[in-house]
């Protein structure tokens, strides 16, 4: 795929999101605003997982953090949308690095199953917890407003979340092309060699896991106030497999590859409503073959990385011949 | 002025010791050697000095730092850089993004700057690729900047290891049998590019090595270990001909 | 007194399942380094496999199986898991053995997912009801129940532990698996078959798992799919707990983790079990990553 069709392609899918809602009936658009938040998710996980090279298995965790923040914070104490957010993300850095500080330092094999852990005691939390309404959840939770003008509308959630994912996309990719990001590659090559080259592992890890369980956490408040009722069910294991599915059959570290991987795993089961049972079955066997036979994934971050550079060369940064 | 020294070093795995009461000083400006046969513990040295493990007694000093109890990349970050034995690259990554890691320690850019790409951001990722590029022209493998570490030849993987440790800005350059698996024009090479990094970049480097031949030409001073132990220092030509060594390296005649 | 003393014995019962579970992740960690996470689903897949033997055995629970029945099933069961564990590795596993580890650690949650969904469209979603029958009596010390039930199932551990733990020590697979753990490449130079020593230990861990998921059915008296997935975890925290890699630690933090919960559940209630169980492997982690037998594990340079 050369740079101009991949930047083409970008452009097209854009305005084919951007026009879908005028098309669209609401059910489709439902599905498509869930395909959006599995994007921000995927993304968010692409940077343990993909960019870090961390097995994360408790993602969803952080989803409910962000969802139960919001949820309680508006619904028990009358509090705006908005303010919500920054201190779910507070929150869920504060997990994160709970969690990953003194296990980031040991085997990174223990962090999958640490985080496993992890995401089973948030969920049993908030089904115990009178807090968050035990396992009957929190409803009512109130519609954001911008400016006086409220979201109420498929549409409306429809586009803020196509914004968000849009701004989480940029904002993933320029931090996966940066010093951060070499960073977290280097680790994920050879973690020995990255330290000997002054990187501090332990600290570059806990910053991955830390951004990563921000956006999670943000997906997680604009859940809460789409769906007005949020219960612990939404906040399963099998939740946090999804989201590691879209990243794997994606591509492990591509942005876009984890954009049509997450778009994959909510529109795929739809499509195939009549084998419903066999969904998880099916996805399992997904993860199995994508790493025996193609471990890339669908859309390599290789190849997409190969496509922005030489695209930022056209940009007119410095490229030296050498 | 010794730029690095060690202290009666003691390293011990269980019962084993496989480092004992070892101390030696690298003055600065300098190439220095460390040899011994195999098992002698000369990379167990270097793990120390590194921050790889840590000792079970005595002291490490760069300049006015002391290196026991730090992290490897803290150690790094104060000036001393390696390479490893058996090529530790990050194999999927482009030559160029290699050696750009080493300026990790020295740029200071952080997840805002990367997300709103600020001024101060773009300028330092200039000055990363420069540096980075320089490092490559420098060990004389620019044909190669865009391709993927794994795909180099042998011999081009060990000078981007090289180039990469450079890249880090060290005072002092450890190198781990940096001529292991090299033919004869790549030795002649290597020893002309390690005689470089100590003439035109000033930096001390001390190496490990197995090639007796490479040592005698470069060494301004060599320690010698057997058994974790040092059994012979002093200038190559002395200390090669020390019976002690050559029994070491050889053999006794009785055995 | 008698609340203490029956802590006791439901936690050593507990402690039992997860030790014979732990053995296997311990064994599969310490050979190939892996974190089997789809362990916990062969204690599911021995529980429903003994399900349908037994329904064969006793005609759908309406006879009696018969001590020579049940041993039979369960040893059969075993086998039967046992091979399945080694199919398991050579499809899934062994072509990833030289892949980053990353790659097979997602393979193992994949077959995780396809063990308690296949099972769940074998045997359906719901709590079956074990085809079993087993006494309810036994000894009682003021207030404690110690039933035979519980007796046997600790001598069936302890007998399968012993086993185990002579059969690494004093044959040479035994010795072929420590060589394995401790240098593949080496092990294979010095003409041992590296690939049929890794199936056979998933075999073995298999066959464990199985054992403990037979007589869990038998004991708690239901099963679903869904059964390993907890218990998996735990078996882990308790591999954790010993010292990963190291055959005793597995059998003495499985026993002590069954203890530490039952107490715990004494203590706070039903509902906060697991959390004392991930909060207990999390403090590990944190204060004796070694865990209480274990050696030193540094990565090699």
């Amino acid at each position: 795929m050369g740079p101009k069709t991949t930047k083409l392609l970008r452009l097209l899918l854009l305005a084919a999101a951007i026009l879908l809602p005028f098309v669209s009936n609401n059910y489709w658009l439902d599905v498509a605003t869930l395909a959006l938040f599995y994007v921000v998710l995927g993304q968010g996980l692409n940077i343990v997982v993909g960019f870090a090279g961390l097995l994360d298995l408790g993602y969803a965790a952080f989803f409910a953090v962000g969802a139960y923040t919001t949820g309680i914070l508006m619904t028990v104490y009358g509090w705006s949308f908005w303010l919500t957010l920054p201190v779910a993300a507070l929150l869920a850095a504060g997990f994160g690095v709970v969690i990953g500080a003194p296990t980031l330092r040991l085997r990174s094999d223990y962090l999958a199953i640490v985080t496993l852990g992890f995401g089973e005691i948030i969920r049993i939390l908030a089904i115990n917890l009178s807090i968050t309404g035990s396992a009957s959840g929190i409803y009512g939770i109130p519609r954001p407003a911008i400016g006086g003008y409220p979201f109420s509308s498929q549409k409306d959630f429809y586009f803020l979340m196509l914004i968000i994912a849009c701004l989480v996309i940029a904002a993933v990719s320029r931090l996966g092309r940066s010093r951060i990001g070499r960073a977290w590659a280097y680790i994920r090559e050879d973690e020995d060699a990255a330290e000997a080259m002054g990187i501090d592992r332990v600290r570059m890890k806990l910053l991955a896991y830390s951004i990563g369980a921000i956006i999670g956490s943000l997906a997680g408040c604009v859940f809460a106030v789409k769906m007005s009722a949020i219960a612990p069910l939404s906040f399963s294991f099998m939740q946090s497999i999804m989201i590691l599915l879209a990243v794997v059959l994606g591509g492990l570290g591509s942005i876009s590859g984890v954009a049509l991987g997450a778009v994959l795993v909510i529109a795929l089961p739809e499509m195939l409503r009549s084998a419903e049972e066999w969904r998880y079955l099916i996805f399992g066997a997904a993860l199995i073959l994508m790493m025996i036979y193609r471990p890339q994934g669908l859309w390599p971050a290789g190849q997409e990385q190969a496509a922005d550079e030489r695209e930022a060369a056209g940009d007119g940064a410095k490229s030296v011949p050498m | 002025m010794a730029i690095l020294s060690v202290q009666n070093l003691t390293l011990r795995f269980g019962g084993v010791v496989a480092v004992s009461n070892l101390s030696f000083a690298v003055e600065a400006g300098t190439i220095a050697s460390v040899i011994g046969p195999n098992g002698a513990g000369k990379t167990s040295v270097f793990n120390m000095i590194t921050g790889f493990y840590q000792p079970s007694e005595g002291r490490i000093r760069l300049g006015d730092d002391d290196l026991v109890g730090r992290k490897p990349s803290e150690i790094t970050r104060l000036g001393l850089a390696r390479t490893f034995q058996n090529l530790r690259l990050f194999p999927n990554l482009s030559v160029l993004d290699n050696v750009k890691s080493g300026m990790h320690s020295r740029t200071r850019q952080g997840v805002w700057g990367a997300i709103f790409r600020t001024g101060r951001q773009r300028q330092e990722e200039r000055l990363i690729t420069e540096t980075a590029e320089a490092c490559i022209r420098f060990v004389g493998i620019e044909e190669y900047a865009g391709r993927a570490a794994k795909a180099l030849p042998y011999g081009a993987q060990r000078k981007l290891e090289i180039a990469r440790a450079l890249a880090t800005q060290p005072k002092v350059l450890l190198l781990d049998e940096p001529a292991a698996g090299l033919n004869y024009e790549e030795k002649e090479q290597l020893i002309r590019l390690i005689g470089e990094i100590r003439d035109s970049l000033g930096i001390t480097v001390l190496i490990i090595e197995h090639d007796m031949g490479l040592i005698k030409r470069i060494s301004d001073k060599v320690t010698v270990l057997d058994y974790g132990r040092k059994i012979a220092e002093g200038k190559p030509d002395e200390v090669l001909r020390d019976p002690r060594v050559i029994e070491a390296y050889l053999g006794r005649e009785e055995a | 007194m008698n609340t203490l003393v029956q802590t006791l014995i439901d936690g050593l019962v507990i402690g039992a399942f997860y030790s014979l579970i732990a053995l296997g992740y311990t064994m599969v960690f310490g050979i190939i380094k892996l974190l089997n996470f789809a362990h916990g689903d062969l204690y599911m897949l021995g529980a429903f496999i003994g399900y349908s033997l037994l329904s064969l055995v006793t005609g759908n629970g309406e006879g009696a199986a018969g001590l020579l029945g049940i041993a039979v099933v369960l040893l059969l069961t075993m086998t039967v898991v046992g091979v399945i564990g080694m199919g398991i590795e050579r499809i899934a596993y062994r072509p990833l053995l030289l892949a980053p580890r990353l790659s097979i650690l997602i393979t193992a949650i994949g077959v995780s997912l396809i063990l308690e969904n296949g099972s769940m469209a074998i045997w359906g979603a719901q709590y079956q009801v074990y085809p079993l029958q087993l006494p309810q009596t036994g000894w009682s010390f003021g207030g404690a129940q110690l039933t035979y039930t519980q007796v046997a199932i600790i001598a069936i551990s302890v007998l399968l532990m012993a086993g185990l733990q002579l059969f690494v020590r004093h044959s040479i697979y035994g010795k072929a698996m420590r060589a394995i753990a401790l240098d593949q490449t080496a092990s294979s130079l010095m003409g041992i078959d590296v690939h049929r020593v890794i199936a056979l230990t998933f075999f073995i861990g298999a066959a464990l798992a199985a054992g403990a998921g037979v007589m869990a059915g038998a004991y708690y008296g239901t099963i679903n799919f869904m059964m390993g997935f907890i218990i998996g975890l735990k078996a882990f925290t308790a591999a954790v707990l010993g010292g990963i890699g190291n055959l005793p630690g597995a059998m003495v933090g499985g026993l002590l983790l069954g203890l530490i919960e039952t107490a715990g559940t004494l203590v706070l209630g039903g509902s906060w079990k697991d959390v004392v169980a991930f909060s207990i492997l999390i403090v590990i982690l944190v204060c004796k990553p070694t865990g209480i037998l274990g050696e030193k594990v540094t990565e090699r340079m």
